[in-house]
């Protein structure tokens, strides 16, 4: 948890425009993530439903609450 | 006195048998269902004498649909469930409800639960088809054409607060909050303006602001009035207008989240300062602005962001709880829903691992990328459906949470433990101790009582306090004595 960039942001007021730069720890993952994601979508490719077309056609639930 | 935190969520599922002649939801459903219930254990019924859903918080009864009564109906459909919750047919959809719980970290967990109970009757169930059919269950809310399904949540709060400050308070939450508890959506449903890709799964069925339906013309603010506690201390704020969240991240920071700004509700704090002019266009247009940067007009022409509201309550929980209300946990939502917010405002892409829609939306646009598809290819909405999956081997967001590519909060190991074991610290505990240790003297169960089948009649304990009924108060009677000895001491001690 980056408590000082929290702690940073604290000290500001709510309405002020400044940019706040996104945590770095979280750029990390999300470029971890991308080249993860290559590989899933792999998988994918292999797991997604046949006949996606009529999957979705004829999915057609009742309406709940 | 603050009224203690107990929470409980109830989700339908959406339910499709692959390869059946004619999809028959109901016989589904009730298959699912009934397949998880063959522990060679006696039927204990549903109590429906404790409900009354057509009763309205603005203090008027509806005339509308009953129950069912009869008790073998009673039995195929419901099942009493040893971790405290309930899993039945409602309509045409398997539903699993959470036992209480007294915060948002065991609410995620018992909810993970259900999901994990859901598969385990989904494979019994399969065992009595045919060998090329297969069910699949979603945890999602919509078939994409316009029927949805609930996710509900279920929040205890004092009877003394009016119902107008309920509404006024926590409608510009509930309508914003859905930048983080959104589950996100291909396309839109209901008549509701098209887009291509939009954050909520539920936002397009909103019709009204405040109202009792929870099935047509739904309202942002349900006011059932069914507290399943004693009436004059309690009511049981009914929150329809969320999605079913696949992200443990994502689940806790929506009940808990929830829960502090009730509190602050109940401290008096959040008023109508926040009131926006057109809540029910605005809940459409937030769901639609995946920049999370509209600005949205206030009763007093303040012109604020989704993200910008959000800090506006952000600011006045830090300003209001006091160090007693900043248990672990609700300190852990603060820091959680400021870093979420912090991260959001400068690029809401950025929550890939943390909350369902934007989680789903980079799946979606790497796919979209790979394949040179349209946002309107079958494959594409596909994607967005077996997302919720609950499969294993089949399910997207399971397939994500297995490699890493997810935030984790809880082990599987504590998932699978709260299968088979009530939270502590309700009454929850009560009724599912009661459950494994008695199941042949007990006749039927509600949320706020257990009719026992003692040798001179039927006994009804009510537990009319949600948070009495604990192993602290009641552990060691239970693991003490008889039934009889239970319901005589417990009739003595009132």
């Amino acid at each position: 948890m980056p408590r000082e960039k929290q702690q940073e942001y604290r000290d500001h007021p709510i309405n002020e425009n400044e940019e706040i730069q996104p945590n770095s720890e979280i750029n990390d993952n999300v470029d971890d993530l991308t080249e993860d994601l290559d590989a899933l979508l792999d998988e994918i490719d292999e797991i997604l439903e046949e006949d996606s077309e009529e999957f979705v056609e004829n999915f057609i639930q009742r309406g709940g609450q | 006195m603050a009224v203690p935190t107990i929470i409980g969520t109830e989700t339908e599922f959406g339910i499709s048998v692959k390869n059946a002649r004619e999809q028959d939801l109901v016989a589904a459903s009730t298959l699912v269902v009934n397949a998880y219930n063959s522990r060679n254990l006696p039927t204990i019924l549903w109590d429906y004498a404790q409900e009354s859903p057509l009763m309205d918080a603005r203090g008027f009864t509806v005339d509308g649909e009953n129950p069912p009564s009869d008790d073998a109906n009673n039995s195929v459909i419901n099942d009493i469930l040893i971790n405290g919750g309930r899993y039945y047919v409602d309509h045409a959809h398997p539903e699993y409800c959470t036992p209480e719980c007294t915060n948002a970290r065991d609410l995620v967990k018992y909810e993970k639960a259900g999901e994990l109970i859901l598969e385990l009757s989904r494979l019994a169930a399969e065992q009595l088809l045919l060998d090329n059919q297969e069910i699949i269950i979603y945890k999602n809310n919509t078939d994409y054409k316009g029927h949805s399904y609930g996710s509900h949540e279920n929040y205890l709060m004092s009877r003394k607060i009016p119902f107008t400050d309920i509404v006024n308070g926590l409608t510009p939450f509930l309508v914003t909050r859905q930048i983080f508890t959104g589950s996100g959506k291909v396309g839109a449903e209901n008549g509701a303006e098209d887009t291509d890709f939009q954050i909520s799964q539920r936002a397009d069925f909103f019709e009204k602001e405040v109202g009792l339906s929870t099935m047509v013309e739904r309202p942002i603010i349900n006011t059932r009035d069914e507290p399943h506690a004693d009436s004059k201390l309690y009511r049981r704020l009914h929150v329809i207008v969320g999605d079913s969240n696949m992200s443990e991240f994502t689940i806790y920071l929506k009940v808990g989240i929830t829960s502090i700004i009730l509190q602050l509700i109940e401290k008096g704090v959040v008023g109508s300062q926040f009131a926006l002019q057109d809540p029910v266009a605005v809940i459409k247009s937030v769901s639609r602005d995946l920049d999370c940067r509209n600005k949205y007009s206030l009763k007093d022409d303040r012109n604020w962001t989704a993200i910008e509201i959000q800090q506006a309550y952000l600011e006045l929980a830090h300003k209001h709880l006091s160090p007693e209300e900043r248990t672990p946990v609700v300190e852990d939502l603060l820091d959680k829903w400021e870093y979420v917010l912090t991260n959001m405002k400068s690029d809401p892409m950025s929550m890939g691992q943390h909350i369902d829609w934007v989680i789903k939306k980079r799946l979606i646009d790497a796919y979209i990328d790979r394949h040179a598809f349209k946002w309107t290819d079958a494959r594409v909405r596909m994607l967005d459906l077996q997302y919720h999956d609950l499969r294993p081997e089949k399910g997207l967001y399971a397939r994500l949470l297995k490699n890493g590519h997810v935030e984790r909060l809880l082990s599987q190991e504590e998932v699978v433990h709260a299968i088979q074991h009530p939270p502590l610290d309700t009454r929850a505990y009560f009724r599912g101790t009661c459950l494994r240790k008695y199941p042949n003297s007990i006749h039927s169960v509600s949320w706020n009582s257990i009719v026992f089948n003692g040798p001179t009649g039927f006994d009804k304990i009510m537990m009319e306090r949600p948070h009495f009924g604990t192993q602290e108060i009641i552990g060691e009677l239970l693991n003490s004595c008889t039934v009889d000895e239970l319901v005589n001491q417990i009739r003595t001690d009132g």
